[in-house]
């Protein structure tokens, strides 16, 4: 039940046209279009596309894997860098990543390479009847991880594959953070999250704890005790608000929770839609939460940001996805006021014009309004530090970690969404999970030795 | 327009580009289909004695580049299939009703005088323009004396031809097979028997690829495998090679030659004839993509030998056979650099991973600012091996530059480090 939405009625839309816009937006190759995509691969030495990942994976090597039909091999190669590659083929901006990075981006060379759809054949293709890597010896070293996202499970993998015990506690009842909840829903089809942890967990050694948070069932001083290390992959769990009046109001909600109801629900035609809306914000949840509603069948969805396009997060390729499913791009405005019907629900949105003056945001004395039923903040999220260790030091709102994802409290280690470095990727905090997992193991290992 | 017409041995065409005698060329039906389509000429597929030849079910295999295209194709399929009284019949009706085309007829029968004596009667009697000797098959038919079994052995080669020309009044073309250690021996007993011309390659010995299932080769007849002949692409460097051997042999020099082996456009063509062809054969490539293809080879040569100057066939004939020699005459002085075109590279990084792990180190990778690489040649280093240019995906982006040295002409037999040297 959507608490904020719920005068609202439920989606106009068929429920079979639901379930073709609710379908793979981008379909996986088939075999003869991988076989002629990785051909298309140059097997470039000290790739760009490698060096444009945030992960490590060996591009060309995958890619001349799937030319040379070896899809186990090339998925290996994919995994053995990256355990949610299978997700990451999915979600990662690869128009800003290795794709934008492939030679053949040159005019000449036509187009670039589909990496991260080849990536996905690799990995959906390869043969996971058993788990393709093995546990080291036992460490007898225990470690506790919070979040069961994309950082915490691939620093658990990791941290099994080098021979230790984990334990990962995770606040909802699923695993796949993001993946699981935060995702549109078209981008990662047929439960691929959950298919994709039972995958990861197939080494071994990892204990998943659910329903399970800081500060309500568990502590961290309590997990210091009890294991060897921690790792922090909390994300970010809470939105920020506009700072206006009536935000409580229905038919005000933040976006996160609107698309994870989506993304839990059985039954897309039980989801409460507004005939207009309004999503506030720039970044790619906005775009996720504009073209989903749209695609529920709300006639008119305005995405509203208080700068230009080019200071968007989204990138040119979500942007334009938004652009073609019919939703109005309106920037240079500022929301100034929720309005209400006489019942006290959402009614619209009055918004002022801004201009940049001096690198700096200003008010104009113009403004407009936009009449919706209900509007969704997507101006992003913040981390909740009020459960942690004083000890542990923030810069910028969120989890200070140095390159080997130590924080300020010895024995912790952090990875993810929650961290001050990198960019709010999968792709980033998967590589992060990996990194602190091998920095945890090299600590652990160290102090063993003494 | 230049004028694409030739007369080969006596042969006179329309243009130069004939299908070789094969699968295409066996009845009536599609040799009528490639005059249409605009063919020069035909090889009629090889003719025998009766009983017809018996084929098997699956009979051609390939191999492919990464991008699927054949680059060779393998068959193990014997000469013509159908009985010899209605080749004949259908070469005569065929000719009557195509006269300003070249119709040769390919033959192979015993190595016995009488056979040979017969076969070239009746088909001298169709009106056809020639007969080629196929001296080349390398399969299923060399088992019982007969095609490459005779190729191989010049004597054979001499003697057989020598017959040919006694009972007909044909030009004679002998096909040679590429399955011999030195092409040369066959090709000077062939015209010592008197031949007209020699056509050359036949395909080669091969087996394409494996079923890595069935521990069988291809193609699978059963559960078995046996080898066969290749053509296509790949053997093109085999058949220029061996043309060039022919061609610049001071005893054959200046005989008629035509080109046959992987030729697929027009360009492959020329190259043939720069070589000293002075007519060309083809088959896989319209195998695989019909008779349609000889429109396209016809306009490009046409349209190559406009801008080079070149009115007819034998203007450019041979041009390159002067300077295909010896190793022992290159010019040792001789110098080339490779060089980078900054603008078309698109830092790939092949030529440098090539040349710093299997040759000279001469090609640097400078990490810029912003975390790309460029690479530049290392001019000290370079001994101009062409390996980065063949390596680069990108057309004249690497280009191999002569440097001037102010040395002179010197080859091997002159230099002073050879300690054999002739002068």
């Amino acid at each position: 039940m959507i608490e904020p939405l719920k005068h609202l009625a439920n989606t106009p839309v068929k429920p079979e046209t639901l379930e073709l816009k609710f379908s793979d937006i981008a379909p996986p190759l088939t075999e003869r279009q991988a076989a002629l995509e990785s051909a298309r691969c140059l097997y470039c030495y000290d790739a760009p596309c490698v060096n444009a990942c945030p992960s490590d994976i060996d591009i060309p090597e995958f890619i001349r894997q799937v030319a040379q039909d070896n899809v186990n091999g090339a998925a290996k190669t994919i995994w053995s860098e990256n355990i949610l590659g299978g997700s990451c083929a999915r979600v990662c901006p690869t128009e800003i990543l290795c794709e934008q990075s492939c030679v053949r981006n040159k005019t000449d060379e036509c187009a670039p390479v589909l990496i991260g759809q080849l990536q996905r054949y690799a990995t959906d293709n390869a043969d996971k009847s058993a788990h393709p890597f093995a546990r080291a010896e036992s460490t007898g070293k225990r470690i506790a991880i919070v979040g069961a996202g994309p950082a915490g499970l691939s620093c658990a993998h990791r941290l099994a594959m080098l021979g230790h015990d984990v334990v990962i506690h995770e606040a909802q009842a699923k695993s796949g953070g993001l993946n699981e909840y935060g995702i549109a829903s078209y981008k990662m089809t047929d439960d691929f999250a959950q298919k994709e942890v039972e995958f990861l967990l197939g080494i071994g050694g990892i204990e998943i704890v659910y329903n399970s948070a800081l500060g309500r069932e568990i502590s961290l001083s309590a997990l210091q005790s009890e294991f060897d290390a921690v790792f922090l992959a909390i994300g970010l769990g809470s939105t920020r608000t506009l700072a206006l009046g009536h935000e409580e109001a229905p038919g005000v909600m933040t976006a996160v929770d609107y698309i994870r109801e989506l993304r839990q629900s059985d039954d897309l035609s039980a989801l409460p839609v507004p005939e207009n809306a309004i999503v506030i914000g720039a970044g790619n949840t906005a775009i996720d939460m504009a073209v989903q509603i749209k695609r529920l069948g709300a006639e008119q969805v305005y995405l509203v940001y208080r700068r230009g396009e080019e200071a968007m997060s989204a990138t040119d390729h979500e942007q334009a996805l938004a652009r073609n499913e019919g939703v109005q791009i309106r920037t240079w405005a500022r929301p100034a006021e929720i309005e209400l019907d006489n019942e006290g629900k959402v009614a619209g949105m009055r918004f002022v014009r801004t201009a940049e003056d001096d690198g700096k945001l200003v008010d104009s004395d113009r403004g407009f309004s936009l009449k919706a039923e209900a509007i969704f903040k997507a101006i992003g999220q913040t981390l909740v530090s009020d459960e942690l260790d004083p000890a542990i030091e923030l810069s910028g709102g969120k989890l200070l970690v140095d390159e080997s994802l130590h924080t300020t409290l010895t024995g912790v280690y952090a990875g993810g969404d929650c961290t001050g470095i990198g960019q709010d990727l999968t792709v980033e905090a998967v590589q992060q999970g990996k990194k602190a997992a091998e920095s945890i193991h090299h600590d652990l290992m160290a102090a063993g030795d003494k | 327009m230049a004028d694409l017409s030739i007369e080969f041995a006596g042969i006179k065409a329309p243009n130069p580009f004939w299908l070789a005698s094969a699968p295409p060329t066996d009845k009536q039906y599609n040799v009528e289909r490639a005059f249409e389509a605009g063919w020069g000429g035909v090889v009629w597929k090889t003719l025998g004695e009766d009983p017809a030849a018996v084929n098997v079910s699956s009979r051609y295999s390939a191999s492919y580049d990464a991008h699927g295209d054949v680059v060779g194709f393998n068959n193990i399929e014997l000469i013509t299939d159908r009985p010899l009284e209605v080749n004949l019949r259908e070469i005569e009706d065929t000719k009557r009703n195509w006269p300003d085309r070249a119709l040769i007829v390919s033959l192979m029968v015993p190595c016995e005088e009488d056979a040979w004596k017969r076969i070239v009667k009746q088909v001298e009697q169709t009106g056809a323009d020639g007969v080629e000797l196929n001296f080349g098959c390398p399969h299923g038919m060399p088992e019982r004396g007969m095609g490459a079994a005779v190729g191989q052995v010049p004597e054979y080669v001499e003697m057989v031809t020598r017959w040919c020309k006694q009972y007909s009044s044909l030009p004679v073309m002998v096909k040679m097979t590429p399955n011999v250690t030195d092409v040369r021996h066959p090709a000077r007993a062939a015209f010592r028997g008197g031949a007209d011309a020699v056509s050359l390659i036949n395909t080669v010995n091969s087996i394409t690829g494996l079923d890595l299932d069935r521990m069988v080769a291809r193609p699978i007849v059963g559960s078995q495998s046996t080898h066969g002949g290749m053509c296509g692409p790949a053997v093109k460097p085999i058949a220029l090679n061996m043309l060039a051997e022919i061609a610049r042999d001071p005893e054959t020099a200046g005989k008629r030659l035509c080109g046959i082996g992987g030729i697929s456009n027009w360009r492959d063509a020329a190259e043939f004839i720069a070589l000293g062809a002075g007519s060309v054969q083809v088959c896989t490539a319209a195998m695989l993509h019909g008779f349609r293809i000889v429109e396209g080879m016809k306009d490009g040569l046409s349209r190559w030998m406009d801008e080079k100057g070149y009115a007819r066939i034998e203007d450019f004939r041979g041009l390159a056979v002067p300077n295909t020699t010896d190793w022992k005459y290159l010019d040792i002085n001789y110098k080339s650099i490779a060089q980078i075109d900054q603008d078309k590279c698109i830092n790939c990084g092949r030529c440098h991973i090539a040349c710093e792990d299997t040759s000279h180190q001469a090609i640097n990778k400078l990490l810029q600012a912003d975390g790309s690489n460029i690479y530049t040649v290392n001019d000290d280093e370079c001994v101009g091996c062409n390996l980065c240019e063949i390596t680069c995906p990108v057309d004249q982006c690497i280009t191999m530059v002569p440097q001037e040295t102010g040395l002179p002409y010197m080859n091997w037999t002159q230099d002073p480090r050879n300690p054999y040297r002739e002068a």
